[in-house]
């Protein structure tokens, strides 16, 4: 059997999973794929994230994805790196990088075994902010500049490939190059708030051309989180795992221990159980319904008959669910145009998630604050109280 | 001449590279350089670890009971292995 069906059947433990460690972020990125903003006050306390480590030790996972939220927020996270990394759990934290101080960055050159991954959506503070908000661009790359003093090595500067960015390939690699970072490129999927934008904001078709071959080009040089194997039809695999791991190979526990499929899937169809459950992650890994489910040898679909989908195996499950379309047809984004056919012909509205912590969004949600928050007192011109 | 795989040379997994068994053999990570290795037989991965307790490589093939026609594969994964760092070799 070759590797990738033994994948897609499940392993006994994830390769590496990831962990929203808060929900609560200082800023609110338009395509946040957790939906971040206020902390949730059932979040995982210090000692049942440190429970949580020592069953992932047991399993022999290699290492966390760290993320939110903005997870430095919380006031245990670098006691809880140190825990992991204490009990054979490598860390990769994501930040947007307001708190990685001159200290921090002195703390975290000593520190084995854990990578920062600075969030970047653009090359420049005008294509970067309007997406994640103002001053952010100043806030990341003042925490790259302190890393790269600092000595810390390989640093990685996380970039999630937008219409707006796909440009600026390689003046994000200029911008990690001056701070001895490491690329990381990764795909938009319409997951949390992204499922409002990512028509306006995902690559065309011509685009995600582009970056194949740039990204084909630079091999392992530049990290890609395995995402875009959806585009191996394209020409041949890009280096990595080329397959949707969800359930399979990876997961996601969120900041209240919810265990989803994947961290583009929270929603309650990925919803697979709680680590607060008897028989903790163990359990709902090795047993729950829906990763059950998610093993079994899968029926392809539409997909199974065309010539590609060895290459990309029906492409992202996420990307799938979040834009409306079956999860046994083809990727939204798939290099043969039938996903763009669906999308085309879809009708009503896409799956929104109901687990949302956004602070107050543009959308409008009336009565978190005030019942006049939201509305555009000033004008009343149509569609200036939209975005 | 240090550079290559060299089965008569005695070898072993770096303190920072660990192993998982799983049903297809094994994934091995290195701390070090964050990179993931797949051992694709659980063959390999049991001449992987009689790597520590043998003299040469040779001998460890020999006692996981590597057949002569099984050994040019599992010697060929085991350069590959040296190469990437999974194993190193160590003083006899």
């Amino acid at each position: 059997m070759k590797l990738v069906d033994q994948f897609a059947r499940g392993l006994d433990a994830p390769i590496c999973l990831t962990w929203e460690l808060t929900y609560a972020c200082n800023l609110a990125c338009v395509h946040c794929l957790s939906s971040s903003g206020r902390r949730d006050p059932r979040e995982l306390s210090t000692d049942e994230c440190q429970a949580v480590i020592d069953e992932l030790e047991r399993m022999q996972v290699f290492y966390v994805n760290i993320g939110g939220g903005e997870p430095t927020v919380r006031r245990d996270f670098w006691e809880l790196v140190d825990y992991a990394t204490a009990h054979h759990i490598g860390v990769k934290f994501s930040t947007n990088g307001s708190r990685i101080t001159p200290d921090r960055a002195a703390w975290l050159a000593d520190s084995n075994y854990v990578d920062v991954q600075v969030s970047l959506d653009g090359a420049t503070a005008e294509v970067n902010d309007r997406v994640r908000g103002a001053g952010s661009w100043e806030m990341a790359v003042t925490a790259l500049e302190r890393l790269h003093v600092a000595g810390v090595e390989n640093a990685k500067l996380s970039v999630v490939v937008t219409r707006e960015n796909v440009s600026q390939l390689d003046e994000f690699e200029r911008l990690a190059d001056r701070y001895g970072a490491q690329l990381r490129i990764t795909r938009l999927r319409p997951s949390g708030r992204a499922v409002d934008v990512w028509d306006e904001l995902h690559p065309t078709a011509e685009q995600q051309q582009v970056l194949y071959h740039w990204l084909l080009a630079r091999g392992e040089q530049v990290l890609t989180g395995d995402s875009f194997f959806h585009l191996s039809p394209l020409g041949g695999e890009l280096p990595g795992l080329n397959l949707c791991g969800a359930g399979r190979v990876v997961c996601l526990i969120d900041p209240v221990g919810d265990v989803y499929a994947c961290p583009f899937a929270i929603h309650e169809a990925f919803h697979a159980g709680n680590v607060r459950e008897p028989g903790g992650f163990v359990h709902v890994w090795r047993e729950s319904e829906l990763f059950t489910e998610l093993r079994a040898p899968g029926a392809g679909g539409a997909c199974t008959s065309c010539g590609f989908y060895d290459s990309c195996r029906g492409g992202c499950m996420a990307a799938k669910f979040f834009t409306g379309l079956p999860l046994d047809g083809p990727d939204p984004e798939c290099v043969l145009g039938h996903g763009e056919e669906l999308l085309a012909a879809r009708a009503g509205e896409v799956p929104h998630s109901s687990v949302d912590h956004s602070r107050l969004t543009p959308r409008g949600r009336d009565c978190d604050e005030s019942p006049l928050a939201g509305l555009d007192l000033v004008s009343m011109a149509a569609g200036s109280a939209k975005r | 001449m240090n550079d290559g795989f060299d089965e008569r040379r005695a070898w072993a997994l770096p303190p920072t590279v660990s192993l998982r068994t799983e049903p297809f053999g094994a994934l091995a990570y290195d701390f070090e350089s964050r990179r993931l290795s797949f051992l694709k037989h659980p063959l390999l991965v049991r001449v992987v670890e009689a790597l520590p307790g043998a003299a040469t490589a040779a001998e460890a093939c020999a006692a996981a009971g590597v057949s002569e026609g099984q050994r040019p594969p599992i010697l060929r994964a085991l350069a590959e292995l040296a190469e990437r760092g999974m194993i190193v070799e160590r003083a006899a």
